[in-house]
């Protein structure tokens, strides 16, 4: 009995089913307290996701880069980092895959793939730096970080209107030869704007999973995460190892920017903020638990909640922004581990009733 | 060149007043040991409901007052998470910046039948000149001829220099963000310090952030505060965490905002970029960091959670 009350308060699946039901309910009540009915609105935010082969194409295109940043975010996190850089490193990730697509001529297939190793080095690059100052002057990342997702939206702009078009809003629609969409894919999805990001998604979760478990350097990483003390005393690099996971996460948010760049928009235009695919990330790795497989699923289901959200608005009448409120508070709940304070009351006074 | 000029330092002082006002609310929190990456999503309230308050009511000092209110309310959550629950800071701040921008956007959506930002507010906060003194030229029109939150942002800073270094409540706070049991064996209490400090940074955040929508500008929508609370949380690291100190740094924010915004006028954007001039901030704060352009030392306990009776 009590073996099995601990292993259910630690294990990371229930904390992050219980989260996501107690978020849903902080929603639902937010509903409610403006006037709209609930169950409508959560019927038609799940079930349009699934409606038609369209909204499933669109469905997994939503959520390909949110598992590349999620991905991003929970391989720092192994390593005791948290990269709020994500975003940054997702634009400059963008700004890399367009200019290799703009500015380079290369025949089909191999301008998309130069394209998008452009853009995850581009990421891993913009990465460096916060992991350097981490490892050489202390610097806290998440302080570095967050300059350096405000320094690559004004770097991306700049280069847009100076650079890469004539003063214009944005850049001109990549050549074919670097999209990564792929028309049979495209018309099995109802001619939606689906492309090869999914698979690219899928196989950094693959790596990712390989990279922490099977090799060396990811063994280093999770101990240093663990330990940077007993990490060091054994023999290993620290500094070495904060530079590398930085710089990994980094790539990651790198691809993930750079396919979502080939395949669903085609052109970077110049934005006042940030895109915030990069921020979700976040989200998206707290509640897989920072493993390749969580944060698959969790990116499958903010996927299916922010591509479900305007279609809410549109039956249910329920502002989109909903959606938001309900990603904070399963943020906090994961966060705050709620869920264990809760069992750990619950459990202790069926304990006592026992007794 | 006088008109430029005087253009220049009011623009200055416009964009400084809510990083000034946000960056004091930083400075509490982080200087009591709690991280607030949250001052973006507290000056998100603010503004919000300000904007709604000041439409309901007409009066711009209750819509001031009920920002103050909304930014203690919002900061709640985060201080019960980073204090209580030990959660990551970083985390739970995030959380707040999410929970902000959902909310109010949701609630404009709600109660503007769908659209996306309020109406314009009428009654807004005007320039309030002080006789005399604005009649200086180029610093006159700048300095004292300034909306109402900026007079209050500049008299927050000497109130929270006096509070931090010359009260015992000041000493208690700092105590508790460089040393937290040392502080609980002199009789501090961490926890009821720390939310206190996260308290008045929610309220402090957000007034700043209610002079966007009820002075300064008169409208609320999504992108109103648009990443100010990460430069204000810049101008306090610049400012090395000193009410002075990011006083100057939120200023000199302002002055490069201006810069990129009037360059156009007197040809600096010829020779270099506005957004280069938007960069400058953040820029400047890594060097800052990095110990090329002085040192910024944080709060040595910030970031960790107190566990009582721990070692």
């Amino acid at each position: 009995m009590e073996t099995m009350q601990r292993r259910l308060r630690e294990s990371p699946v229930i904390t992050s089913v219980v989260s996501v039901l107690l978020g849903m309910l902080v929603g639902a009540i937010m509903m409610i307290a403006a006037g709209y009915n609930p169950i409508q609105a959560y019927q038609a935010l799940f079930m349009s996701a699934f409606l038609m082969p369209y909204d499933i194409g669109e469905t997994i295109r939503t959520i390909s880069p949110l598992i590349l940043t999620g991905l991003a975010v929970g391989l720092a996190f192994r390593t005791g980092l948290f990269n709020i850089g994500v975003e940054g490193q997702f634009i400059i990730g963008q700004l890399a895959a367009v200019i290799v697509a703009l500015k380079m001529d290369l025949p089909p297939v191999l301008h998309a793939v130069v394209a998008v190793l452009a853009g995850a080095l581009g990421g891993a690059l913009w990465a460096f730096l916060p992991g350097l100052l981490k490892a050489t002057r202390g610097v806290h990342e998440v302080i570095t970080t967050i300059m350096m997702n405000f320094i690559a939206l004004y770097l991306a702009n700049t280069l847009v209107r100076n650079w890469l078009s004539q003063g214009a809003d944005s850049t001109e629609t990549i050549p074919e030869s670097a999209s990564l969409r792929w028309d049979l894919l495209s018309q099995a999805f109802g001619n939606s704007r689906i492309h090869f990001g999914i698979f690219i998604a899928l196989a950094t979760a693959l790596f990712m999973y390989y990279l922490l478990w099977k090799t060396t350097l990811g063994f280093e990483l999770r101990a240093v995460g663990l330990n940077p003390h007993a990490s060091e005393y054994a023999g290993m690099s620290v500094k070495r190892n904060l530079i590398m996971s930085m710089m990994i996460s980094g790539l990651f948010a790198g691809l993930g920017g750079a396919s979502e760049l080939l395949g669903t928009s085609g052109y970077l235009a110049i934005h006042g903020s940030h895109t915030g695919i990069g921020f979700d990330g976040i989200a998206v790795a707290l509640l897989g638990a920072n493993s390749p497989l969580g944060i698959v699923f969790a990116a499958v289901l903010f996927g299916v909640l922010t591509y479900g959200g305007p279609v809410m608005q549109f039956e249910a009448n329920v502002p989109t922004e909903v959606i938001r409120v309900v990603f904070a508070a399963i943020i906090f709940f994961v966060a705050a581990n709620v869920v264990r304070w809760m069992m750990s009351k619950f459990g202790n006074k069926a304990v006592k009733k026992s007794d | 060149m006088i008109d430029t000029l005087t253009n220049i330092l009011q623009t200055m002082v416009l964009y400084a007043t809510p990083l000034i006002l946000a960056a004091m609310g930083g400075l509490y929190s982080e200087r009591s040991g709690v991280v607030n990456i949250g001052l973006e999503g507290l000056m998100t309230i603010g503004a919000f409901t300000a904007a709604v308050t000041t439409l309901a009511t007409n009066n711009p000092w209750i819509g001031l007052l009920a920002a103050m209110l909304a930014g203690i309310i919002l900061a709640l959550p985060h201080a019960v998470a980073s204090v209580t629950f030990k959660a990551d800071q970083v985390v739970s701040g995030v959380a707040i910046n999410f929970l902000a921008l959902g909310i109010s956007v949701y609630l404009v959506k709600a109660m503007y039948n769908g659209k996306a930002q309020t109406p314009t507010v009428l009654e807004t906060l005007d320039r309030l000149p002080i006789p005399g003194l604005s009649q200086i030229p180029v610093i006159g029109p700048a300095f004292f001829n300034a909306f109402p939150t900026t007079y209050l942002a500049v008299f927050v800073v000497f109130l929270s220099y006096f509070l931090l270094y010359r009260t015992p409540f000041g000493m208690r706070l700092r105590a508790v963000g460089e040393h937290p049991r040392a502080a609980e064996t002199m009789g501090v209490n961490v926890f009821l310090m720390r939310y206190i400090a996260v308290l008045i940074s929610g309220a402090l955040a957000a007034i700043g952030g209610a002079g966007l929508s009820i002075a300064i500008g008169s409208e609320f929508n999504e992108t109103t505060v648009a990443g100010q609370g990460f430069i204000a949380l810049a101008a306090l690291i610049f400012g090395k965490w000193n009410p002075f100190g990011a006083l100057g740094a939120a200023t000199f924010f302002g002055l490069a905002v201006a810069l990129a915004l009037t360059g156009q006028i007197f040809g600096l954007t010829n020779y270099v970029p506005s957004e280069v001039l938007n960069m400058l901030p953040y820029i400047l704060t890594i060097l800052a960091l990095a110990g090329v352009v002085g040192r910024a030392e944080a709060p040595a306990a910030i970031g960790k959670p107190y566990e009582t009776g721990g070692r």
